[in-house]
């Protein structure tokens, strides 16, 4: 843990005053947002400004044979209506596809159809009016002539030769595959003395953000330049889309991001009717807004999970695990998602199953075939939530099969605490981990023997009980190695630029972004614990690509680890420029002095020298005052990126503890736990919510989410009243607890927390629901979701 | 379709005339007439709350209910109860408790909470957990898992509670 090289032993950076790593300080800024005074996109008006609603394709799959927009022109409000070809000749289309995913392939996507619609709900007209309501009434008078073509629906058949091919210069409907063999697989299972082979279902998921997708774009023809207000996760990735496609140079184009109503990577990608909303201002050279409402939200905003894997185990008598063997097939619409691609999901489920377990067998397999459904791509906590149920639920059942507990399982496998730094079998490379004293914390705080004891006295009087567990791990602080390398502009790197103001106060402008997380209080905690002031001297500033340091924004839990290391280097390198100015004013020497509390003091005695406020005056209006040829620089900037290491790993455990109602098939969830290890906890109460926000998401995709389509590609649950989503009164309370590693690649050692809950709950609950149902003789079940219907299934009953 | 309506009501205090077309919901007249954009729009079909405000005393859903059948109520919204500080103490809460992440459902989960608080408050029983988790079970939220909100509004009951009795 570097950080407490900052001074000497005893003595380590967070015995500074003004130390706020690790505190469980309130988020600053929050009162807007509990008062009602946030301002998120889809609340923003501006002058002339004109709003688009999009005529949509009823079918999956369909020509575009001849679209008559002469009615919707004539009617009240309506400003222009604008079909794919004429907005083609405004915005370039693109493709999904990055080099290191060897192989993956997708077609041009166009901002909107242009002769062919390849999934229900991809717009293919849009009527621009004064109000929405205006333009969907116009909307309503477009005649589009039709030529329903097959669709392809089922993955499983989406390779068949007889299936018909989306794209046809492509050859065939594979979008990406991925083999890796490694150790000696066959061997391995041949030598077992028991194998386990089963399919894990996993249903289509989508994101349900409060507030839907919203933009407004304004084109201002006197100044030559785009503002795009978005709700967006990656404001720098977007400015840099929104010019390349529109033909402008990047300085043309500004992206502002304020309060965004969440995002759990639905917000990260590019949407062609967002890439359309850029188009039609610039058309049209007036502000145009366009929020998705949540019918349409159901039909365009990404798509994820959606998995069919076969997984296959070996064990020994004692609980060695011998190999793992998986094949995966997945379905993604008809676009690899522009830029991240739609393939690396897949491929991340290659990476990480059997993650946690020291098990040099391990085959894989994963296809990604293109749908005529609505596109997929990375959602939070991407593939963990595959990976950890196809490999803990292969465990669990593997541990039934020789009758070990199944913790005693993993004890067995997981890899020592001590055998780092470690490559796994797929490849991934492991810098430090704590499986056992993470596993170990969790009983403590679960009381497992209590809890058996429970389970077994409830058994007795009829009432069914499960204890599932999940160990995991998460991929964090992603390096260049995710995107960068792959060819797209994605900025692996962050910077934050800190400076002094007048009155002795601290600005940080970040390149990372807030969707709720708490990032804007992560970083004003480093910068203040670095620099020494106090929290409410620091103001954040985020969200402006004209005035934050090129960044990634926040994804793929980047925002503390890599945001957060920048702002801390950011903040010390403040700090020496401005006791480099407080010594040439004092005439002393600038190691002799510190900062503390906003205060020039001598190191050591912390004897006061003088203010900060006292110090910016003298710079900023009596800089005839100080020595010459002394410039003095109330401003510093740095950049972070991890180097060492292509991920932070992070790891951890989840139990669950539920109830099955054996006549109804209906799951209750009694308790929930979680220990995760995300190397040095900069505000403990962010990182639990962070955890339990996210164990809530998993375990909505574990009980009641799936986006349903029938094999026509009509998605027939498209509302939230069909769409199940976890609501208070399902959920159970969570017990989060940490155990600490800090990542050696940077100072502050933090690495990132938001996919750890939502990697981990399926599982568990998965394992929680067999071990409830075992007794029953009930076939054990892998399919997600786990219905009340699925269950009665199971136990026989219908 | 697009028939107008006369209607006059009072919002947060203020009295409003309003001419509205027949089809225009609550919540809609509210952002985009009343530039009040504290409640927000996000199912437009009564299952999230995001859109709750209060009309003669009621909790509602403002996409729901159509901004005509508001001629001569008393409508609160977030802003409203921010500015009278009906709801100091539970705002607090929400902050210091981490109850809210984005944000985008919490004036309708304060609202939703402050009804039950007010059900409660002047020496009646502090709602359970389950109770809570019960009342807020129709406001959707996705980013926190809901603990911290019950925590939040817990934690506002016992202490109301306690100052009443």
């Amino acid at each position: 843990m570097k950080i407490v090289s900052d001074l000497p032993s005893p003595l380590t950076a967070l015995d500074r005053p003004n130390s706020y790593i690790g505190r469980a300080v309130p988020r600053p800024n929050l009162k807007r947002l509990t008062q009602g005074r946030a301002q998120y996109v889809s609340d923003l008006v501006l002058p002339r400004m004109a709003h688009v609603a999009y005529l949509r394709s009823p079918f999956a799959h369909a020509r575009i044979k001849h679209i008559d927009k002469s009615e919707a022109e004539k009617a009240r409000g309506v400003i222009a209506v604008v079909t794919g070809p004429e907005l083609a000749k405004v915005i370039t289309p693109w493709v999904g596809v990055l080099t290191h995913l060897k192989g993956i392939k997708s077609a041009p996507q166009y901002a909107m159809a242009v002769d062919r619609a390849c999934w229900q709900g991809e717009a293919v007209c849009a009527v621009v009016a004064r109000t929405r309501a205006e333009a969907e009434d116009a909307c309503e008078l477009i005649q589009v002539d039709y030529e329903e073509l097959t669709p392809v629906t089922d993955p499983e058949t989406a390779l068949d030769a007889s299936t018909p091919v989306i794209h046809p210069d492509l050859g065939d409907n594979l979008t990406f595959e991925r083999s890796l063999d490694a150790g000696e697989v066959d061997k391995a299972f041949a030598q077992s003395d028991a194998v386990v082979e089963t399919t894990f279902i996993f249903g289509r998921h989508t994101g349900v953000t409060n507030e839907p997708r919203s933009i407004v774009a304004d084109w201002n023809t006197g100044d030559q330049r785009l503002t795009v207000y978005q709700g967006t996760q990656a404001p720098h990735m977007m400015q840099n889309l929104f010019a390349k496609h529109l033909g402008l140079e990047e300085h043309q184009v500004r992206v502002i991001t304020k309060d965004v109503g969440g995002s759990f990577g639905v917000k990260v990608h590019t949407y062609a009717d967002e890439m359309a909303v850029v188009a039609l201002s610039k058309l049209l050279k007036r502000p145009i807004k366009f929020v998705a409402d949540r019918l349409e939200s159901f039909v365009t905003d990404i798509h994820a999970r959606d998995h069919r894997v076969k997984g296959k185990i070996g064990i020994n008598k004692d609980g060695t695990i011998t190999a793992f063997e998986i094949d995966d097939l997945t379905g993604i619409g008809p676009y690899s998602v522009y830029p991240r691609t739609s393939g690396i999901e897949a491929n991340q489920v290659v990476n990480l199953v059997g993650g946690p377990y020291a098990c040099p067998n391990y085959r894989a397999r994963a296809r990604v075939v293109f749908q005529n459904k609505n596109v997929m791509c990375q959602y939070r906590a991407v593939g963990h939530p595959i990976a950890t149920a196809v490999t803990e639920g292969l465990v669990d059942l593997a541990a039934a099969k020789i009758g070990m507990d199944p913790i005693e399982v993993r004890k067995k496998n997981l890899y020592a605490d001590d055998a780092y730094p470690v490559t796994a079998a797929s490849g991934i490379k492991f810098e430090k981990l704590s499986h056992h004293a993470a596993t170990d914390k969790l009983l403590r705080m679960m009381d497992y023997k209590a809890l058996r004891a429970n389970q077994a006295a409830a058994r007795a009087n009829g009432i069914h009980r499960g204890i599932g567990f999940a160990s995991f791990i998460e991929v964090t602080n992603p390096s260049a190695a995710f995107y960068g390398v792959g060819g797209a502009r994605i900025s692996a790197q962050d910077g934050a630029t800190v400076k002094l103001d007048a009155t002795g106060a601290i600005f940080c402008h970040t390149g990372v972004s807030e969707q709720g997380q708490g990032a804007e209080a992560v970083i004003a905690q480093c910068v203040a614990s670095s620099f020494g002031v106090s929290l409410d001297k620091v103001r954040v500033i985020m969200g402006d690509t004209d005035n934050t340091p090129y960044g990634g924004g926040t994804w793929a839990s980047r925002a503390a680890g890599i945001g957060g290391e920048a702002a801390w280097q950011a903040g010390k390198a403040l700090r020496e420029n401005v006791l480099a100015a407080a010594a040439s004013i004092l005439q002393a020497k600038p190691d002799d002095l510190d900062i503390n509390n906003g205060v020039v003091v001598d190191k050591g005695t912390a004897k006061e020298r003088i203010t900060l406020s006292e110090v910016a005056r003298i710079c900023y209006f009596r800089p005839d005052t100080l020595p010459p040829g002394f410039q003095a620089e109330l401003v510093a900037t740095r950049h972070y990126v991890p180097r060492n290491w292509p991920f932070s790993f992070t790891n951890g455990i989840q139990a669950s503890y539920l109830e099955v109602d054996v006549d109804t098939g209906f799951i209750k969830l009694l308790k929930h736990w979680c220990v995760e290890d995300c190397g040095t906890v900069i505000n403990p109460q962010l990182v639990d919510e962070q955890i339990r926000g996210g164990i809530v998401q998993g375990l909505g995709g574990a009980l009641f989410e799936n986006c349903l389509y029938d094999e026509r590609g009509q998605m027939l649950n498209g509302n939230m009243a069909d769409y199940l989503v976890p609501m208070a009164m399902e959920m159970p309370d969570m017990e989060i607890g940490h155990v600490v590693s800090p990542t050696a690649d940077s100072e502050l050692g933090a690495k990132g927390a938001g996919e750890a809950g939502t990697a981990g709950a399926p599982a568990c609950v998965m394992n929680a629901i067999n071990d409830a149902l075992r007794p029953l003789g009930a076939t054990p079940m892998t399919e997600m979701p786990f219905t009340p219907g699925r269950v009665l299934r199971a136990l026989g009953r219908v | 379709m697009t028939h107008h309506y006369d209607i006059t009501l009072t919002v947060n205090g203020e009295r409003i005339d309003g001419h509205v077309e027949g089809r225009k919901s609550l919540v809609d007249f509210l952002r985009d007439d009343l530039t009040l954009t504290g409640s927000h729009v996000g199912c437009e079909h009564g299952v999230c709350g995001a859109c709750t405000v209060r009309v003669n005393g009621e909790v509602v859903r403002g996409c729901l209910m159509l901004a005509v059948q508001c001629d001569g109520a008393i409508v609160e919204t977030i802003e409203g109860v921010s500015d009278t500080g009906e709801i100091a103490d539970l705002q607090d809460a929400f902050e210091r408790r981490n109850a809210l992440q984005c944000g985008f459902c919490t004036p309708g989960m304060l609202l939703t909470a402050q009804e039950l608080l007010s059900q409660t408050k002047n020496g009646g029983k502090v709602p359970s957990r389950d109770d809570i988790r019960e009342h807020i079970s129709g406001n959707y939220c996705r980013c926190t898992g809901y603990h911290a909100i019950v925590d939040a509004v817990e934690a506002v009951a016992v202490a109301r509670a306690g100052r009443s009795s």
